[in-house]
């Protein structure tokens, strides 16, 4: 099995070009090197995922990249320990779709749960296969054997073999063994432990390279000048102004494609500030202010029941009460720090993009089908970028640098503005949420509906897609009907007579994508809202009613380690203070698409009436994803949820004309700031016995609720509209029965 | 076509001389496109974030949207001349201990802007720190860690 000569010369060109990428850089592919090198991309065989070179040195070849989450450092601890060698000793190239398995891109959470479990069972296989090769080797049975430090040794110490030695530069061709034993975790050194992020130092020394930095010899920088309307048509153009710049070059046009391109970046930015550009007048979006009667009234493409119990519409006919309440949430910007930027090289039919792509194997495949290219034609090599948090304009960019390289025959480097990150990413869309609940005479829920709009189209596998592509009128990848990710819509709860259908719309106001928990944020926002409207109309606790419908032991325990975390006290649905700052607190649960990790959050908020401002002052969380890899690195996971989205409930909106988005930048599309971000208490429930989970993006769900319910609780204000900002807490608390 | 402009300033001890096309250029592009330094990132252009920010004569400065010709002959320095791994500045070394970042690309800003204020601010209080970095942007949500880091270097510093 081990014994296919590696091709280390081949493979060490390949993997070398990664690391010179800077500063000098490697040349585009050659048509040769282009279509393959002898390293398999097969997910299928562990040579996939790893190498081991004559020194014994591991390579870790992930699909999955880091974007800011640690799964870089996570990913490597998981290959370290399954395969017995030390951190130090493995070396992770990702996301690069001519060295890395295609493993899906990296969003909903999946990374480690998924990701890491493939990458884990082919460092078992790898080390199976190495203590088999022991024992013949050694003339010793395999029972005899142990791997630890890299080396394959006998348990009595009468010989050792080293990685080095097993392998001996050879590819590692097995099939990934699904039954292959893996490592009791009782017997980690690595995963579980807190290992300090290995990208840490270089950002904080200021020499980590992000995909802003990369650089090739000739390249050319370039800057788009996008539509002045949304739809909008380019009329004409004149770059007569832009001629005066030293260093302008030309600029690049196909159908409403417009950029600018010049020897050096600040060129291009004048260029792109003096250029006029005559677009023609569109206004096809809705008003601001009459967006949720938009979505109300758009086409419904298809209904999904998601989730069904008993009859829910009859038994709402016979509950004695009947509540109902309709939930909406607004459009959000991802809103990164560094816009958006790519580096393309297009040469002799081949392109090489270095990119900040969730996806860069998906990505590859998009940017074959606009320029009609081989999709083995296609290099994407993943380079970080500013965190995204979804898809954000970072595969838009890198389509942008593609079609404007293309049009140079240079390399060409690319990076938004400002005003092209916040108003060309593409949004997350506004959603709408109708629940209808029945509750009996003893006040228990005796039904439960809820129907969610949302747009479809973010939630197909075939992407987004590319603003190039638009732009240009080029091909555009992947069938309308591609499958939708299974988003695992519903209440985590035991109702009696339950029904959520999901009402899949398809138009947008603006194109849309996926930002943090997509879909499941805003489900459980109007779940753990409607929820706690429960409790408070039969005067129920809300960690009481919330424990009444719970019948996952681990949820349970989860919301008992969380009542007690948070110190929480009973209370009925009184609101408690009526001075000029009200004080509160809300609880929310859920488990991440009802079928992995559990959160449970309490909040605790004051709300000052006079100014009707929200501030989160702490927040409670208790967190179980099973198995834990990296819990420091779990932690900044979880406060980063917390903060991010304790700004998306109070404060982010995207604001927009009947023509284009006007909240281009920070001032007019503001996030929390220092002086308002909470303190954060974390409890995590590490069980290594068990599946390891996501946590990237579950605790998000539970933010915008838990506030909402605090603030319900403090005042009496329901608030049922994300963000909560002054106006909408000011018609709230003026709603509020005195 | 305009003749190029001589421009000299020390950058991290060093003295530079640039020749620039256009004076008005930010210093942000002088720095990153002209001499190589990357610590700091562009971020919005317009001095809302402080992604760019670097020092002059030891405050922080928003190299993003600084004219070039506005420094001339001044002393800069950026997140690589602020420490290095052998010699890390006390900030630098509690970014680490405090693991205080997650993309990172916000991070240079919070560092300068936060060396900045502790040489004039020995112990502050966390409140104070909330303030004087109150400019500083992270979409990441990293503040909760950037603050403990903060006080752990104030800490070190005083």
């Amino acid at each position: 099995m081990l014994d296919t000569p590696l091709a280390r010369r081949v493979l060490l060109k390949a993997g070398g070009a990664l690391v010179v990428t800077f500063g000098f850089a490697p040349r585009a592919l050659d048509a040769q090197t282009a279509r393959s090198t002898d390293k398999t991309l097969s997910a299928d065989e562990v040579g996939g995922f790893i190498a081991i070179d004559g020194q014994g040195q591991v390579t870790l070849y992930s699909g999955k990249v880091e974007l800011g989450t640690g799964v870089f450092t996570a990913i490597t601890q998981i290959a370290a320990e399954e395969l017995s060698v030390p951190l130090a000793r493995v070396r992770t190239i990702q996301g690069d779709t001519q060295l890395t398995p295609d493993q899906g891109p990296t969003y909903a959470s999946l990374s480690i749960q998924n990701g890491g479990t493939q990458i884990r069972r082919a460092a078992a296989t790898a080390r199976e296969a190495l203590l088999d090769q022991a024992a013949g080797r050694l003339g010793v049975t395999k029972a005899e054997l142990v791997a630890r430090d890299g080396s394959v040794a006998v348990r009595d110490g009468s010989g050792s073999l080293s990685y080095a030695e097993l392998v001996g530069g050879r590819q590692l061709t097995m099939k990934m063994n699904l039954a292959a034993p893996l490592k009791d975790p009782k017997v980690y050194t690595i995963v579980g432990t807190a290992v300090p992020r290995l990208d840490i130092p270089a950002k904080v020394f200021g020499t980590f390279n992000f995909v802003h930095d990369v650089k090739l010899p000739g390249m050319l920088h370039a800057r788009m000048v996008h539509p002045g309307g949304a739809k909008a048509k380019l009329v004409s153009f004149s770059d007569a102004a832009c001629r005066k710049i030293p260093g302008y070059l030309r600029a690049v046009r196909q159908g409403d494609f417009l950029a600018v391109v010049a020897t050096n970046e600040w060129a291009a930015i004048r260029a792109s500030g003096v250029i006029v550009a005559k677009w023609s007048d569109w206004a096809g979006l809705p008003e601001q202010a009459q967006l949720f009667e938009y979505v109300r009234n758009s086409k419904v493409d298809r209904s999904d029941v998601f989730q069904s119990s008993g009859d829910s519409a009859e038994a709402l006919k016979r509950a004695g009460k009947t509540l109902q309440a309709t939930y909406q949430l607004a459009m959000n910007t991802h809103g990164s720090i560094g816009p958006s930027c790519a580096v393309a090289d297009f040469k002799k039919g081949q392109l090489t993009v270095w990119t900040p792509s969730q996806a860069s194997h998906l990505l590859r495949l998009q940017l074959a089908t606009m320029l009609q290219l081989k999709p083995e034609n296609v290099r994407c090599i993943y380079v970080e970028g500013a965190g995204c948090y979804g898809r954000n304009g970072s595969d838009d960019c890198s389509s942008e640098a593609a079609l404007i390289s293309k049009a140079m025959g240079k390399p060409v480097r690319l990076q938004w503005m400002r005003q092209d990150e916040h108003g060309w990413d593409p949004k997350g869309p506004p959603v709408l949420m109708d629940y209808r609940a029945g509750v009996d005479a003893e006040g228990h829920i005796a039904a439960w509906e809820s129907d969610i709009f949302m747009p479809e189209r973010p939630m197909r596998r075939s992407g987004v897609t590319l603003l190039a592509a638009e732009l240009a009128d080029l091909p555009k990848f992947g069938p309308p009907t591609a499958p939708l990710h299974n988003i695992g819509l519903g209440v985590p709860y035991s109702l009696p007579n339950n029904k959520l259908t999901a009402h899949w719309l398809v138009d947008t106001p603006l194109p849309a994508a996926w930002i943090r928990a997509p879909g499941r944020m805003q489900n459980t926002f109007g779940n753990e809202s409607f929820l706690d409207e429960i409790a408070a109309a039969t005067g129920v606790d809300p960690f009481e009613i919330r424990l009444r419908y719970l019948k996952d032991p681990r949820g349970l325990e989860l919301l008992e380690r969380l009542r007690q975390f948070a110190k929480w006290q009973p209370r009925g649905a009184t609101p408690r203070d009526g001075g000029p700052v009200a004080r509160g607190r809300g609880v929310s649960y859920c488990k991440y698409e009802l079928v992995r990790t559990y959160v449970g959050v309490v909040a605790d908020v004051t709300v000052e009436r006079k100014s009707s401002q929200i501030k989160v002052e702490r927040v409670w969380v208790v967190h179980d994803c099973g198995q834990i890899i990296n819990p420091d690195g779990l932690r900044n996971q979880i406060e980063g949820n917390v903060v991010q989205t304790v700004s998306r409930s109070l404060i982010e909106e995207l604001t927009f004309s009947r023509s284009a988005v006007t909240s281009l930048n920070w001032g007019s599309y503001p996030i929390l700031t220092f002086p308002n971000v909470p303190e954060v208490f974390i409890e995590l429930i590490d069980r290594p016995a068990e599946l390891l989970w996501g946590a990237g993006e579950p605790t998000t769900s539970v933010i915008p609720s838990a506030i909402a319910n605090a603030v319900f609780d403090a005042t009496g204000a329901r608030l049922r509209s994300v963000p909560f900002r002054p106006a909408t807490v000011l018609t709230a608390l003026a709603a509020v029965p005195r | 076509m305009a003749m190029a402009t001589t421009i000299k300033l020390t950058v991290n001890g060093k003295p530079q001389t640039l020749q620039v096309d256009d004076p008005s250029m930010p210093l942000l592009y002088a720095l990153r496109d002209e001499l190589g330094l990357h610590g700091f990132h562009f971020g919005c252009g317009l001095a809302q974030c402080g992604a760019c920010t670097v020092h002059y004569y030891g405050e922080a400065l928003r190299s993003c949207v600084m004219p070039v010709s506005a420094v001339a002959g001044a002393e800069i320095v950026t997140l690589e001349g602020l420490g290095t791994p052998d010699k890390p500045h006390p900030l630098q070394q509690a970014f680490i201990d405090e693991q205080a970042a997650q993309c990172g690309y916000c991070i240079n800003g919070m560092i300068m802007q936060a060396a900045a204020f502790l040489r004039t601010t020995k112990r502050p209080t966390e409140d104070q720190v909330r303030q004087a970095l109150a400019g500083n942007l992270c979409k990441c949500g990293t503040h909760v860690r950037i603050l403990r880091a903060v006080m752990r270097a104030a800490e070190k510093m005083a």
